[in-house]
């Protein structure tokens, strides 16, 4: 299964970004078309509340670097975010343009202001004098770097602990280079330390670095470790050669996009993939297979479309790929020869009354087993939860996810918690752990007795706080 | 990042973006508001004699889906007793006391009523006065506004016993409806005025409604001249700003400029600012988009002025104004040709019609290199345009009319004679200027051929 079929610049063209960057005419033509709306809904489908329709105008008008600016002073992760948010769900789906005619491309216009503030390397922060005060943060993912960002723009320094040898968490090892190419995630990163942030990679806490040290010799601990390695399938045969997490394949494209796409070549793949699971996860590494070469690429996924938690757009994404989705149907034994995977039996399931979760229990159908041979397996079914990492700095935990109240501290006062380990309910984007950075860095700084920041870069706001407010009402003589 | 703090003739304010008189400044609830969000400074909308308003005060010129590229209005000065006016600037002016808070004023032609509104606008602790000698329409008619600003004589003696009567600066605003602004503004400098601005609304209908053939802005089945403002009136009011800028007497009088006209965007302040405007006043773009505008105005003419390496905004102002010069005094041997860029064009050809017939018949339409008649042509295949060098004249509509950015750039060309200028033609060689066969002879003499 090494043999590759597709050439070198075939590998190429599939694992470049999928849409090329705007052209200044494409942009400006884009951005004229934005009504600039008061109060606009884009803005609070936002999760970061990126003031969308300034930084549009900004573009218009030629701004870009205030436009990145605005996009940055919201959204520290807004580079990662222009390209792999899921829009269509957030800013764009609200766009008031959207019913009439075609929304705006927000995303893409997203993408090309902070492509100017990277490429130009410019820096849109006045950079905050060192309060003295110093935070551990744990995990170099979305979550970790923007609380550390954040931190920074309050004059308090912190140290990141990333175990893996890149920062970036998933923007660097996890989002198929199609959507964000490696690059973009490590120019985030050098953002971030640009900042003051220090980030130690190859560092693992627990192994290389005690907890019990970081709570004692730094001010707060931020847990922002993600999660862990996928689960086993529970089904025989999984040891078998072939079958492979869906991760680690992702990020061996990215890797390869970092060192050079020859790599790309020596990725395994199999002629006959199966994907196990129906998230956004699984349906990247069906792509990624398909991409790298692989004749035929099947999802299986216990339950039906409903309970899918993949977004419309990228199940329709993945099919115009040429990924068959079986739905209701479980892999109960991974077939072999030799060692080798040679295909897996399943069953099919019908939904039987609703379980714990809400959604209808999926229920085998007796006599309805059958195989689909397959030549590589790959796992993406969730993850598993850090919870030793959680008990070691001693937070209370439910269901593998850290508690925490709105402003994201634990139990223990002294830790506090963002991103996809905290993520019980709702989608874990990284413009949502970008978010809990905010509000971790907020929090955290209040109780530390630190202020708030002044504007990035800004002429007007905030500067007249103190005013007041209209105490005229609306007076008409 | 740059500093915006702005000193116009003693008024400081910490940007220099003021709201213009108009609807925006009509009271103190939108002027404390805007001043939350930002802006340097206000001209409050003018007060003055009692007024009645009637029903549809705007029209709009939009372009494609493009609204309000230009407002007319028909709106009087302030409809609101000018006792709650004066109240609310003296309450305004005690919170914000870092703005330019301005009064604008008009009141009938005599000496007394002008004296008693100066002192009114004092008391309130305002930090100017503005005399609107603009407002084209409704005042006009009682012998104010237009009517003053259009009469340099008038012009000149109302501001002369405002400023016999003033202690704070007074600001004359000059009003558009002229054939030459500059009279007006000798007026203003002649009287003692510490401040010009410019340009009031420019006379305009907006249009016509062809089912109902009602013109726009509609009362009651009639319409009539309104003011005319917005981004469409911009090069107007740049031209305007540059005749006073540039004039030698004001110059030499060094009173400050504050200009307005269609500024919408950073960049369209940037223009005003270079071409002499030490303040910016704003109405139509918030009357469009609101207050808050007024950041990306600021933070957009902040980065630009932090790129050009200034600390501070005064550096900037009136750098273009030793660029504005005489026709006669332009250097008739300069020359541009257009150069089209084939791998960008998208062979649209409307630089072909546009030259063809609309210009000076220099741009050939090509297949294969050859020249093709696109009258006789009926192939599939889209034609390429290409300039004939030595025909072009340099006119630059081409690139006016090309869709696609860089694509048709003009393009310099070493001169092919000794710089000279029509003036000098007009000392040196008048028979010339007057006499085509000494032209044509002129012409054969130094090489210039026109085809």
């Amino acid at each position: 299964m090494e043999h590759h079929k597709l050439s070198l610049d075939q590998l190429q063209d599939s694992f470049s970004e999928i849409h090329p960057r705007y052209t200044q005419n494409e942009a400006t033509v884009e951005a004229e078309r934005c009504l600039y709306c008061f109060d606009a809904p884009c803005i609070k489908a936002c999760p970061t509340s990126i003031d969308i329709p300034t930084f549009i105008r900004q573009i218009a008008n030629d701004n870009l670097t205030g436009a990145g600016t605005t996009i940055l002073e919201s959204n520290m992760m807004g580079h990662t975010c222009g390209r792999v948010c899921p829009v269509e769900e957030l800013c764009v789906g609200a766009c008031v343009l959207g019913s009439e005619h075609r929304p705006i491309a927000i995303g893409r216009l997203q993408r090309y202001a902070t492509d100017h503030i990277f490429e130009n390397d410019i820096q849109p922060f006045e950079l905050v004098p060192d309060t003295g005060k110093r935070v551990a943060v744990i995990g170099a993912g979305p979550a970790g770097l923007s609380t550390a960002g954040e931190l920074a723009r309050r004059g308090i320094r912190a140290t990141v602990f990333e175990k893996k040898e890149l920062a970036g968490g998933l923007s660097t090892y996890g989002i198929v280079v199609f959507r964000e190419p490696t690059n973009v995630a490590l120019e985030e990163v050098g953002f971030i330390e640009k900042l003051g942030v220090q980030v130690r990679t190859g560092v693992e806490v627990g192994r290389d670095v005690l907890p019990e040290d970081l709570l004692r010799e730094y001010d707060a601990v931020v847990l922002a470790a993600g999660t862990g390695r996928v689960p086993p399938l529970g089904v025989p045969g999984e040891e078998l050669e072939g079958v492979v997490e869906a991760l680690p394949m992702i990020a061996a494209t990215k890797l390869a996009d970092k060192d050079g796409k020859e790599a790309l070549t020596r990725i395994r793949v199999g002629n006959e993939v199966i994907v196990v699971g129906a998230g956004n996860t699984a349906i990247d590494a069906a792509t990624v297979a398909k991409r790298l070469g692989a004749e035929r690429v099947t999802m299986l996924y216990r339950r039906g479309r409903e309970e899918m938690s993949a977004y419309d757009h990228e199940v329709a994404f993945v099919r115009a790929e040429g990924v068959d989705i079986r739905l209701l149907t479980q892999p109960v034994e991974v077939l072999g020869e030799g060692g080798k995977v040679t295909g897996v039996r399943c069953v099919r399931m019908r939904l039987g009354d609703p379980d714990a979760s809400g959604r209808r229990r999926p229920e085998p159908i007796p006599g309805s087993e059958f195989v689909i041979p397959a030549d590589q397996v790959i796992k993406a079914i969730g993850q598993e939860k850090l919870v030793a990492l959680y008990d070691a700095v001693g937070v209370e935990h439910a269901a593998g996810y850290v508690r925490t109240d709105d402003e994201l501290r634990t139990s223990n006062p002294k830790v506090f918690a963002a991103g996809d380990c905290v993520r019980a309910t709702g989608q874990a984007l990284t413009v949502t752990a970008s978010e809990d950075g905010k509000i971790a860095a907020r929090a955290i700084a209040r109780q530390l007795g630190v202020a708030e920041p002044t504007p990035a870069r800004d002429g007007t706001r905030g500067r007249f706080l103190h005013a007041t407010v209209n105490e005229f009402g609306r007076i008409h003589g | 990042m740059a500093d915006l703090t702005t000193n116009f003739a003693g008024v400081v304010s910490p940007n220099p973006f003021w709201l213009a008189s108009a609807p925006p400044t009509n009271s103190a609830y939108q002027i404390n508001k805007a001043f939350e969000y930002g802006w340097g400074g206000a001209v409050w909308k003018t007060i003055g004699d009692p007024v009645l308003n009637v029903c549809n005060r705007y029209g709009q010129f939009e372009y494609g889906h493009r609204r309000l590229i230009a407002i007319n209005n028909v709106e009087l000065i302030s409809d609101r007793p000018i006792e709650i006016n004066l109240k609310e600037i003296r309450e305004v002016k005690k919170l914000w006391p870092d703005r330019a808070v301005v009064v604008s004023a008009m009141v009938s032609s005599n000496e007394a009523a002008w004296r008693k509104v100066v002192q009114q606008i004092e008391d309130t602790g305002a930090d100017a006065i503005e005399l609107n000698y603009g407002c084209p329409h409704g005042m006009s008619e009682r012998g104010m506004g237009a009517a003053v600003g259009q009469v340099p004589e008038y012009c000149e003696m109302i501001t002369g016993w405002v400023t016999a009567a003033a202690s704070i600066p007074v600001i004359v605003k000059l009003t558009p409806n002229v054939t030459n602004i500059v009279p007006p503004a000798h007026a203003a400098v002649n009287a003692g005025a510490d401040g010009i601005s410019l340009i009031n609304t420019i006379n305009s209908i907006t249009g016509v409604d062809l089912d109902s053939l009602e013109i726009f802005p509609n009362v009651g089945g009639k319409g009539s001249h309104g003011g005319y403002a917005g981004p469409a009136a911009r090069p107007i009011a740049l031209h305007m700003l540059s005749q006073v800028a540039s004039d030698p007497k004001v110059k030499a009088s060094g009173i400050p400029i504050s200009g307005m006209g269609g500024i919408e965007t950073w960049r369209d302040a940037a223009e005003f600012l270079v071409l002499g405007s030490t303040s910016m006043q704003v109405c139509t773009a918030v009357m469009h988009y609101g207050f808050r505008i007024i950041h990306e105005l600021c933070d957009g003419l902040s980065n630009w002025l932090d790129e050009k390496g200034a600390s501070s905004i005064s550096e900037f102002v009136g750098k273009s104004v030793p660029r504005i010069g005489h026709f006669g005094d332009f250097d008739l041997s300069f020359k541009t040709v257009a150069v089209i860029d084939e791998e960008k064009c998208i062979q649209c050809n409307l630089c072909y019609v546009a030259c063809d017939e609309g210009a000076h018949q220099c741009i050939d339409l090509t297949k294969d290199g050859a020249r093709v008649d696109p009258e006789h042509y009926s192939g599939a295949e889209l034609l390429q345009p290409k300039v004939r060098e030595e025909d072009c004249v340099g006119c630059d509509l081409c690139s006016l009319v090309c869709p696609v950015d860089d694509c048709i750039t003009m393009q310099e060309r070493p001169r092919e004679r000794e710089s000279f200028t029509w003036n000098e033609l007009v000392r040196t060689r008048p028979e010339v200027t007057t006499d085509w066969d000494a032209m044509v002879a002129f012409r054969r003499e130094v090489g210039i051929e026109i085809h």
